[in-house]
């Protein structure tokens, strides 16, 4: 074995010259620009608002497919008579309010439902009973109970946000590993005050994909009870806005008025949930 | 020496009298410890030691107060023991006992006054102090994810001791470390034992770290845990000498020569 071992000359380099390779190179202005994720969005969405510039123009029928400048035109025109900014702000208005009811019954069930079995089972008859229950297929019972209006449209919506956002803040409470759990109550805490200091936080990736899909199924739902009816008063919202258009063969209007859907949910995606990530799972190493 | 005086002159600080504890799987009942007797006097280091199966973390987790005996008591103080609370604090095994969305400072002021131990400001000194105190004052603003697993029992540890608990709880909290970062931690926890003196319960399955760690070592045999036996264990400056190989001989034949 030995032998075997010192037949095998030693390798050592006195000094190990470099050549000519760069240790540090500056990459190229197109790879930097390439690698920032924002920028290769942009091109997309320029890239699909050049697809439809050029499907529009092909098409010439501005009553079935308007071209990306006559939407663009029509939606700074309604920005600038305020008709888009009214529309919006009663949308929205009855959108906070709905998904606010929602968040504060789902945080009510899903403390009852952590607290004992019998409110877990509890949540878990009502959340696999409503939750496959479409929003819009109550409305035609909300008119009948609230009448034509408000009430309505934030009753179905209280229906859409409240199952999402209980089913997963429920099994993220359940998934709170147990020695925090433990650590929590060797801390002393007990009932609402362990759930509000440590179940909550703990939770709160699950929390937060719960209210994501709760605010992306309170928006649809929003929309299409607008355009079912969601004029009270005179003053409806966005989804009245388009299906006021349709009606009135006013096609960019309409696809503006998508338009405008479009870009809340972008922003509150990209800037109001991403802020809120960065600020706390990721901040926390929860999630990546 | 605290050994050579008589311990009937003191009221033991903990008394486990006769604890059995029994808990239910899906399908059936498991008796973890079987009438198990102890005491464990002030600045104790009391080691539990033993096989797995012996029972020694589901005891420590009664005295924790997560579990209640079925037969037998635990006192505290002479108060019995029904709950969790901040006068016996834990120490885990798992790194995920930090709460991870707080930093090393705010993980150990949080303890403190959440339990109501101390007051906000009081708090926070205490923590700098016992952060300094396991040496990791340059992370004090670290979340737990980016420190290492070493770290994080680290500051497990003196969250528990900011605490001030009448009795310290560990439950095999270096088992998950590497073979050299579990024994700078022995040390260390060793140091900080000789400038405050605390009690502390510590729970271990190697023959070698109950040795280092414990002043008293409690044997206990498996399925169910029983006592096999009390012993004293051999000032640190033995370490390494025949003494702790025959002690450590000994307490291999009781736990493993014969059945």
């Amino acid at each position: 074995m030995s032998e075997t071992l010192a037949l095998r000359p030693e390798i050592v380099n006195p000094d190990t010259p470099l050549g000519d390779v760069r240790v540090e190179a500056s990459l190229s202005w197109f790879e930097r620009i390439y690698r920032i994720g924002a920028v290769r969005k942009a091109f997309i969405l320029l890239a699909l608002a050049g697809l439809w510039q050029a499907y529009g123009l092909w098409l010439g029928n501005p009553l079935l497919f308007p071209t990306f400048t006559d939407t663009l035109a029509a939606f700074f025109e309604n920005i600038s008579n305020g008709v888009i900014p009214a529309r919006t702000l009663v949308s929205l208005e009855t959108l906070l309010i709905g998904y606010g009811v929602g968040i504060v019954l789902a945080a009510v069930l899903t403390t009852v439902a952590i607290g004992s079995r019998l409110g877990a089972d509890l949540l878990e008859a009502l959340t696999s009973m409503f939750n496959p229950l479409p929003a819009i297929a109550l409305l035609p019972l909300a008119l009948i109970w609230f009448g034509l209006g408000k009430g309505s449209v934030i009753f179905v919506l209280v229906h859409s946000v409240l199952w999402a956002i209980a089913l997963n803040t429920h099994s993220g409470f359940r998934s709170v590993s147990n020695t925090l759990r433990m650590v929590g109550l060797n801390y002393g805490l007990r009932g609402l005050k362990l759930v509000r200091f440590v179940l909550i936080p703990a939770a709160f990736p699950a929390i937060l994909t719960g209210l994501k899909v709760g605010w992306a199924f309170a928006w649809r739902t929003l929309i299409a009870a607008e355009l079912v009816f969601g004029v009270s008063s005179g003053s409806g919202g966005l989804g009245w806005f388009i299906f006021e258009n349709r009606n009135q063969l006013e096609t960019a209007n309409v696809f503006a008025g998508l338009f405008t859907v479009i870009i809340i949910g972008l922003v509150v995606e990209n800037v109001v949930f991403a802020t809120i990530e960065r600020n706390t799972v990721r901040r926390w190493g929860m999630q990546h | 020496m605290t050994m050579l005086q008589s311990p009937a002159q003191f009221e033991p600080l903990l008394s486990v009298e006769g604890v059995t504890l029994q808990y239910k799987t899906p399908d059936t009942l498991v008796t973890a410890t079987y009438r198990v007797d102890f005491n464990v006097y002030n600045s104790d280091r009391f080691v539990l030691l033993g096989p797995s199966g012996c029972g020694k973390s589901t005891l420590l987790k009664a005295i924790g107060g997560y579990l209640r005996p079925t037969e037998g008591r635990i006192r505290l103080k002479g108060r019995d023991v029904t709950e969790p609370g901040p006068d016996r604090m834990m120490v885990f095994q798992e790194f995920d006992q930090l709460l991870p969305w707080k930093t090393v400072r705010e993980n150990v002021i949080f303890a403190l006054t959440a339990s109501g131990r101390v007051g906000a400001a009081e708090a926070r000194e205490r923590a700098g102090a016992y952060i300094d105190k396991v040496g990791l004052s340059k992370f004090i603003d670290s979340y737990p994810h980016t420190l290492s697993g070493g770290m994080k029992q680290r500051v497990a540890i003196a969250r528990g001791m900011a605490m001030e608990p009448d009795v310290l709880l560990m439950d095999e909290p270096f088992a998950a470390l590497d073979a050299l970062t579990r024994r700078k931690m022995q040390d260390e926890l060793l140091q900080l034992w000789e400038d405050t003196r605390f009690t502390v319960l510590f729970v271990t399955h190697s023959i070698e770290e109950a040795i280092k760690i414990g002043s008293r070592i409690l044997l206990l045999s498996p399925h169910p845990g029983r006592v096999r036996a009390e012993l004293n264990s051999i000032p640190s400056s033995a370490m390494g000498s025949p003494q702790q190989v025959a002690l450590e001989g000994r307490i291999n034949d009781m736990l493993f020569g014969h059945h």
